[in-house]
């Protein structure tokens, strides 16, 4: 079989990659190929799902219509073994061949199994990062449960939040000194740990589990605890083991250009399976945030499709809330720290120079995105009044001239 | 495309705009009543009053590129033919990831705890209500290409 | 000191089933009369700041507010009215001269709502202004005793300067410091685009005004504010302003807490301090004075724009029209007791000046007597309240008419009567640039062309309805007016008949 373009992967990026090209291309032909067999639907809803927040229909990520409307073919429940780069053709594992012109990898990424002792027998052992696993811990939960999670990340706290109130007992073990390790620091990890232990969880920090046996975990303080449902969410890892194959350059995650286009020519890359150039903490990583991953998948089909166009305004993104506590994070947190108290709700910027890097908010903030635009603009923050802007997000810190732009001028 | 455009020197920071909005999309049909309940219907736009006697009003650009809608984790966010963008209130999971990337801060939460934007009250059907109530022509419904 | 005997004029009545406590009131009450009590969860108002503006009023979006004026009276008394007795009352307390805004509003005869307009029926058809056409426009300025022609058929005599107007309507003298740049702003393009001119009062002319100087009248006042060469070239008129109708026998008085930075540099005067011109021009101490004024305008401008000479309705004010009709004016300008002002003393407004409606009748009298009404046009102003005020005073000999209450009324004033306090909340007669927003011009021209408009349209439709299809022939047609309800006396001096004679 030959299609035009073809693409790996039916989240996010895929999804971007499918709507890029047909911005610029109407006829050409698209696969998408997917791993799992459900329409496309948010990967974070899984908890929310589990939560029993939303139902199973609500978490489509695009209407049913979608690849109708795109005309594109998919092969849903199907993987890919192999990539040749060279003859430009994909093998799926039910034996089809399929030569491409143009293929997106957007495979995401895949979580972090740790190796401890006895975690291959364990029973009731989950990874919580697509729907199967969610079903398959809904099936076995009740308010008997006790539940124990290895890490504080955000996968293990949404995970958490899930099913706090839908279990007896609920514990969440992490090696780092803090929660939320990769998006909080210490003291405001430490705030929203107290809020989170007031709605009952409890957590063992610096701790690590070192071996399984029986539905029991024992811990490297010496603890043991029983589970009915263990979830390892220690981390994800960029999906990049069918690159690794096809020889194409790898770091922490595909290595793209601007354009998303890999070290191989007509085979590009987008979303959580990349590395990609994080423009607020000026450095390489592997950042698998969603909207990035949807405006690299888009990216790439537009230069797919023949249309040159650069993404190079990535920087980690993130909005969450627990159980009633809203979280605003962005950038990078290491910078001259400026700290604006507002009530209970923590606010806190970093700086380089005049510049913002990243920012915590941790309360019922609104406008936060005026924040962010700053790191996405790289406004010099001399030029405005950061004083004012500090205490309230608004567009009033900004000149004259600078609000005619964003408020009358031809948008 | 027709977007609303603010005439700053022409605001007086009455606020006139974010009470007629509130109740143009609160779908009720008389003003007093909308506002006599116990919770209050929920503006869409937003004045700011600044220093030096500057006021203006802030909504949705309706952007070319929206970063709301490219960010949205749900699908929640869309933009339709006419480049006007909506929230689908029953997708809509409340995570606030757009509000994040929002350069002008143009969203925010509604009395269901989901998120509300200006949507040019094409859902009102009629024009937009903030600019047939601004008494000083601040805010005006037109194209500037 | 001691008990304040003054009780508030108005009272705030707030329909709190339908207030939603959006603060609106709150944020555009200049008085600050509105505020939210947080700890009562409501409105409330304190009634003694409240000068019945209605602007609380106009904006409130569930028209949830009303201004009243408060039944709390004093003992009738037709002789001591309560008003009479609080003005003593704030005297005693002050020490000072009373001030007022706007024009003389005590009970003395309207001679405009005495006055009958006639139609035509059987004998001398009407005229249907829709189907016809009907001239309503107007050449102010000295016409020539009569007309040679050469032999090509060309005019040969030398005709004065005239100005052209579209309709005999004309904006008359509010200066910039009195009211707003925006509302100045807003006269100059409305002038402009219906054909007519304003007048730029006492204060000066704006810089950025100059470009509607084919409609602008220039105003030389006793204190000469603002007046320049540039000034005098940029006008389509240059008007001397003698008196006024609402303070005859006084100069102009702006308040200091008016005069900002730009007021002090149009006027070329310091900030802050009362503005106040002089009495009498202080180089005219006779007719021969005046003469000589008249003609040092017309040389430093090259004889190219008209002169008009604006002088309020006094006692002898035929005896004064004809001294200045040979003075070389080329227009009169009569102003009523009626008229408006920024601020004036309240006796003089109140008691000093006649009504224009006898004076108008009297000038044009006398200068047709003296045969020499055509060496000057007659304007005339001092409450021209509508389209059949004008088809009146034309009828009873004007040339066109002045109007500037109206024209306020028409931008949003609702005549609450205390410009002189700057805190104008409609952003006409004030400063303060936070007021002075709330007059967008672009909303102010529309409406003032929609008023010139619809007048001019009135007018047709009565000029029609007489018979008549131009101005020309309604001029001093006293014939076309009837008089009810006068006396012997004012029908003799109006030169009119009564109704059913």
């Amino acid at each position: 079989m030959k299609k035009k373009y073809v693409i790996i992967g039916n989240s996010a990026a895929g999804i971007g990659g499918v709507t890029g090209i047909r911005k610029e291309d109407k006829a050409g032909s698209i696969l998408l190929i997917s791993n799992e067999k459900y329409h496309t639907y948010s990967r974070p809803l899984i908890s929310y799902w589990l939560q029993g927040k939303v139902t199973r229909e609500n978490m489509s990520y695009r209407d049913d219509r979608f690849y109708e409307d795109n005309q594109c073919e998919t092969r849903l429940g199907v993987a890919v073994t192999n990539i040749d780069a060279n003859q430009k053709q994909l093998i799926l594992d039910n034996g089809e061949t399929v030569e491409y012109e143009k293929l997106l990898i957007s495979t995401g990424s895949v979580p972090f199994v740790p190796p401890i002792k006895g975690q291959k027998e364990a029973q009731n052992c989950f990874t919580f990062t697509t729907m199967k696993a969610a079903e398959g811990i809904k099936a076995i939960l009740n308010d008997q449960s006790r539940v124990v999670i290895l890490g504080a990340g955000l996968i293990g706290l949404k995970a958490a939040e899930a099913m706090i109130n839908q279990c007896k007992s609920l514990h969440v073990i992490d090696l780092a000194d803090k929660i939320l390790p990769s998006i909080l620091d210490l003291e405001t990890a430490e705030y929203v740990k107290t809020y989170l232990e007031e709605k009952g969880m409890v957590f063992h920090l610096q701790t690590q589990i070192d071996k399984i046996e029986d539905q029991k975990t024992f811990l490297s303080d010496d603890a043991i605890l029983d589970y009915d449902i263990l979830v390892l969410a220690v981390g994800t890892r960029p999906a990049t083991s069918l690159a690794e194959k096809a020889e194409l350059k790898t770091a922490r995650g595909i290595v793209t250009d601007t354009q998303q286009l890999t070290s191989k020519a007509d085979i590009y890359a987008a979303g959580d399976c990349t590395m990609s150039y994080d423009m607020s903490a000026e450095m390489d990583k592997n950042m698998a945030i969603l909207p990035n991953a949807y405006m690299q998948g888009e990216v790439a089909g537009l230069n797919m499709a023949g249309k040159a166009t650069i993404f190079e305004k990535a920087f980690p993104i993130n909005s969450l809330g627990l159980l009633g506590m809203h979280i605003f994070t962005a950038g990078d947190l290491n910078g001259e720290c400026k700290s604006v108290t507002d009530g209970d709700d923590i606010k806190k910027f970093y700086f380089k120079e005049n510049y913002l890097k990243g920012f915590v908010l941790i309360g019922d903030f609104v406008r936060p995105g005026i924040y962010a635009n700053l790191i996405r603009q790289q406004t010099d923050c001399s030029t405005i009044d950061m004083e004012t802007m500090m205490k309230t997000p608004q567009l009033a810190a900004f000149s004259h001239n600078e609000r005619f732009k964003k408020l009358s001028a031809a948008h | 495309m027709k977007r609303v455009y603010v005439n700053e020197e022409w605001c007086l920071g009455c606020h006139l705009c974010e009470y007629e909005c509130a109740f143009a999309n609160s779908g009720e049909t008389n003003i007093v009543k909308a506002f006599k309940r116990d919770r209050k219907p929920i503006p869409r736009l937003h004045v700011e009053d600044a220093e030096n006697g500057i006021h203006f009003a802030v909504s949705c650009r309706q952007c070319e590129v929206p970063y709301c809608v490219l960010g949205c984790i749900t699908g929640a966010l869309s933009k339709d033919e006419k480049g006007i963008i909506h929230i689908d209130e029953n997708k809509c999971i409340g995570c606030r990831t757009c509000m994040l990337m929002c350069p002008y801060g143009a969203l925010t939460i509604n009395n269901n705890k989901t998120v509300t934007k200006c949507e040019l009250c094409t859902n009102n059907n009629q024009e937009p209500a903030c600019v047939q109530n601004c008494p000083n022509n601040a805010i005006v419904f037109e194209e500037r290409e | 000191m001691g008990i304040n005997l003054l009780y508030p004029k108005y009272e705030v009545i707030r329909n709190f089933d339908r207030c939603i406590e959006c603060r609106v009131c709150e944020r555009q009450c200049a008085n600050e009369v509105h505020s939210y009590d947080p700890e009562l969860k409501r409105m409330v108002a304190d009634e003694s700041k409240c000068v019945d503006c209605q602007r609380c009023v106009a904006l409130c979006p569930t028209r949830a507010l009303k201004i009243v004026e408060t039944d709390n009276t004093f003992k009738k008394n037709v002789n001591w009215k309560q008003q009479t007795i609080e003005e003593v009352y704030r005297q005693a307390e002050s020490g000072g001269v009373l001030l007022s805004s706007m024009g003389n509003p005590q009970e003395y005869p309207v001679y405009w709502d005495k006055m009958l307009i006639n139609a035509s029926q059987v004998t001398n058809p009407s005229i249907d202004p829709l189907r016809e056409p009907m001239e309503t426009k107007v050449f102010l300025g000295k016409k020539p005793k009569n007309i040679e022609l050469d032999e090509a058929g060309n005019v040969k005599t030398i005709l004065e300067p005239q100005i052209e107007l579209e309709l005999p309507i004309m904006f008359s003298a509010m200066s910039y410091g009195s009211i707003s740049e925006n509302a100045h702003k807003a006269l100059a393009r409305a002038a402009t685009k219906m054909g007519t001119c304003y007048n730029t009062g006492e204060g000066g002319l704006n810089k950025e005004l100059y470009q509607y100087g084919e409609h602008t009248i220039v105003q030389v006042a006793s204190g000469r504010f603002g007046v320049h060469p540039d000034y005098l070239m940029a006008g389509k008129a240059i008007e001397i302003k003698m008196g006024q109708g609402a303070k005859p026998g006084i100069g102009g008085h702006l308040p200091g807490r008016k005069i900002g930075e730009k007021v002090s540099q149009t006027r070329m005067i310091p900030q802050g301090s009362d503005a106040i011109s002089p009495a009498p021009h202080h180089d005219i101490y006779s007719i021969e004075d005046l003469r000589q004024l008249i003609f040092s305008l017309k040389e430093a401008t090259n004889y190219s724009k008209p002169v008009i000479v604006k002088i309020a309705a006094v006692h002898n004010v035929a005896a004064i029209a004809s001294g200045i009709a040979r003075s070389g004016a080329d227009i009169i300008a009569i102003d009523g007791f009626r008229g408006g002002t920024g601020a004036a003393p309240t006796r003089i407004r109140d008691n000093v000046g006649i009504p224009i409606e006898l004076a108008l009748a009297a000038v044009d009298q006398r200068l047709r007597e003296e045969k020499i009404r055509n060496d000057i046009s007659i304007v005339v102003g001092g409450s021209i309240r509508s389209a059949s005020d004008v088809v009146k005073a034309i009828a009873l000999g004007a040339d066109a008419c002045y109007i500037g209450t109206a024209a306020l009324l028409a931008i949003g004033c609702h005549l609450c009567r205390k410009c002189q306090t700057g805190k104008c909340n409609w952003g006409i007669a004030t400063q303060r640039e936070d007021l002075v927003k709330r007059l967008n011009p672009d909303i102010a021209t529309k409406r003032l062309e929609n008023l010139l408009t619809a007048w001019n349209h009135e007018i047709q439709e009565m000029m029609g309805g007489m018979g008549i299809n131009s101005i020309e022939a309604l001029k001093g047609n006293r014939l076309m007016l009837r008089g009810i309800g006068l006396s012997a006396k004012e029908l003799e001096i109006l030169q009119i008949k009564h109704a059913g004679e």
